[in-house]
């Protein structure tokens, strides 16, 4: 596997190397956002803090007390899951808004915490961490995690989700346990969240704490709503674009987050539900179908 | 046998007595109607029924057991299904996967399980499909079945809402107003709906509806609310003459 990466090192421009592997982790913290806000419907807007414990956590572990890089991305996962199961003790009672204002909260006092953590050096930050993450690592792991996700999401479990979101009330007539599931897709999803911070802390060497700050969890909450709420695909689509769109507009330079605004302006206004949000196979099946039937006609 | 006993159920909104001692036993078969003008009580009922909202006072008895303090999910567990008066149906899934969600309670497949697919969850997939396409042939939305819910139309939203329902296997049908907005064909294809559900299914059936026609047809016994209080129950025939409640329902010459 080491010599399969020297090989890609090799062949593949650093440049966009850097690229495809922090696409990559994006893609893993997205997919777990789009569990708790795309699918479930519970508008989380602090995800970078989830981020930001798997990142510490995992880089305090494998630094100072030895811990195998595997090791040290699980525990960070874990530790964050945590954290999102606490957090989710809440949401039973709140929604939208409300849910939105806890979240953010939350990942700012972990962001204030970080800053005044002595053994994650505090403003000045962490660095030394070492270099474990390469292009292999995380697309294994990206891709595990998009055919677990698919399958999670086609499955009983995915559905009842995906109603909880349509309609609680309903859900909860069918039998959904909502609470339970609600806080399961918080802990799921910010495991999801502190294994992307664990690539990361492990991939950029320095991680500090204005890494994980309010504009992180809203550029991923932007990846999730640009590519569609709730679709795996479309999550996928949405960390692509947004992780491209930044790099393509080095071109014009100081203009270069007014063409990101004025991007997503433009994609929300033509697909308010996300570029693949009402798309479904079934249905560019038919489509496509139709569309053979006609040429053979004429 | 009765399915459902209620005892004294009161409940009060802030300084509103929207029910008021409200006593009823609904026996194992039956099609049981409940009418009362707008703001009787009669969507309230149900709620306390299904769990949604629990009791001021007074007893809620399935099958021997009490329920008034269980959460909805519970309720349904127990074999409670029903239908919303304004429709609630997931939206943005499909019609298959609205009946599917419906058998949640009666599934077992866990978290890990649906992750790993083990055997034992695809099988019981299969299961869940096969019963959800049979509901949806019943209830004729079988053609349908991939469209999304809101695409469907008003009185085919209504029909999946029971398909839905059923999926839970259910031994007590709550259904809330399944007439409305229905036209006088598709009433009578409901009413035999009803009828067959309940023969074939051994399903005992309470419903809320403002259709005279309708209930006096299919309903074995009528309660009337009026006010949060049960001013009449008996068969058709009896309520139809009731003097109260003609005076505050049916009106004169109904």
């Amino acid at each position: 596997m080491n010599g399969l990466d020297a090989a890609i090192t090799q062949y593949i421009d650093p440049y966009y190397l850097r690229i495809m592997i922090l696409l990559g982790i994006n893609i893993i913290l997205a997919l777990g956002l789009n569990l708790i806000t795309g699918v479930t419907g519970q508008l989380s807007m602090g995800h970078a803090g989830f981020m930001s414990i798997g990142a510490y956590t995992s880089a305090i572990l494998s630094m100072q007390f030895g811990f195998s890089y595997l090791m040290a991305l699980l525990a960070g996962a874990m530790v964050a899951a945590f954290f999102g199961f606490l957090i989710g003790i809440p949401t039973l009672r709140l929604e939208g808004d409300y849910l939105a204002m806890v979240t953010i909260g939350f990942a700012e006092i972990i962001r204030v915490f970080f800053l005044n953590f002595e053994p994650g050096g505090k403003a000045v930050g962490l660095s030394g961490i070492p270099q474990h993450t390469n292009f292999i690592t995380v697309w294994l792991i990206a891709l595990l995690i998009i055919a677990l996700n698919t399958r999670l999401l086609k499955s009983r479990m995915g559905r009842a989700f995906y109603a909880i979101r349509e309609n609680e009330i309903a859900a909860a007539s069918t039998g959904i346990d909502t609470t339970r599931l609600k806080i399961l897709a918080f802990t799921v999803g910010s495991f999801l969240g502190g294994l992307g911070g664990g690539l990361y802390s492990h991939y950029m060497y320095y991680i500090n704490p204005q890494d994980f700050g309010f504009m992180k969890s809203i550029e991923l909450l932007n990846m999730v709503i640009l590519g569609g709420m709730g679709s795996i695909p479309g999550t996928i689509l949405g960390s692509f674009i947004l992780t491209l769109a930044p790099e393509m507009l080095r071109i014009v330079a100081e203009y270069r987050l007014l063409f990101y605004g004025a991007l997503l302006v433009i994609l929300m206004i033509f697909r308010p539900n996300g570029i693949l949000g009402d798309v479904r196979i079934y249905d560019l099946k038919k489509r496509w179908g139709r569309k053979e039937v006609k040429t053979c006609q004429s | 046998m009765s399915v459902l006993t209620l005892e004294g159920i009161s409940q009060e909104f802030g300084g509103l007595r929207a029910l008021d001692g409200v006593n009823m036993v609904v026996e194992e078969g039956e099609i049981f109607g409940i009418i009362g003008p707008n703001g009787a009580g009669k969507t309230t009922l149900f709620n306390i029924i299904t769990g949604i909202y629990i009791p001021s006072e007074g007893d809620l008895i399935f099958k021997e057991r009490r329920i008034n303090r269980m959460t909805t999910h519970n309720i349904a567990r127990l074999g409670i299904g029903r239908t919303f008066q304004n429709i609630r149906l997931f939206n943005k899934l499909s019609v298959l996967d609205n009946v599917r969600v419906g058998s949640h309670g009666i599934s077992r497949s866990g978290f890990f399980k649906s992750l790993l697919g083990l055997p034992s969850m695809l099988r019981e997939e299969k299961e869940i499909k096969s019963r959800a396409e049979e509901l949806l042939e019943l209830v004729g939305l079988y053609d349908k079945k991939m469209e999304y819910a809101d695409n469907l139309a008003y009185g085919e939203q209504r029909r999946l809402e029971i398909a839905r329902a059923l999926a839970l296997k259910p031994s007590l049908l709550l259904l809330d107003e399944p007439a409305a907005g229905m036209n006088s064909g598709e009433k009578v294809e409901l009413m035999k709906l009803i009828e067959q559900i309940r023969q074939e299914m051994k399903l005992t059936i309470l419903l809320v509806e403002h259709d005279m026609s309708l209930v006096m047809n299919i309903c074995e016994r009528i309660a009337v609310l009026d006010y949060g209080r049960k001013i009449a129950e008996g068969p058709p025939e009896e309520i139809k003459n009731d003097e109260r409640v003609i005076q505050s329902y049916l009106g004169v010459g109904a």
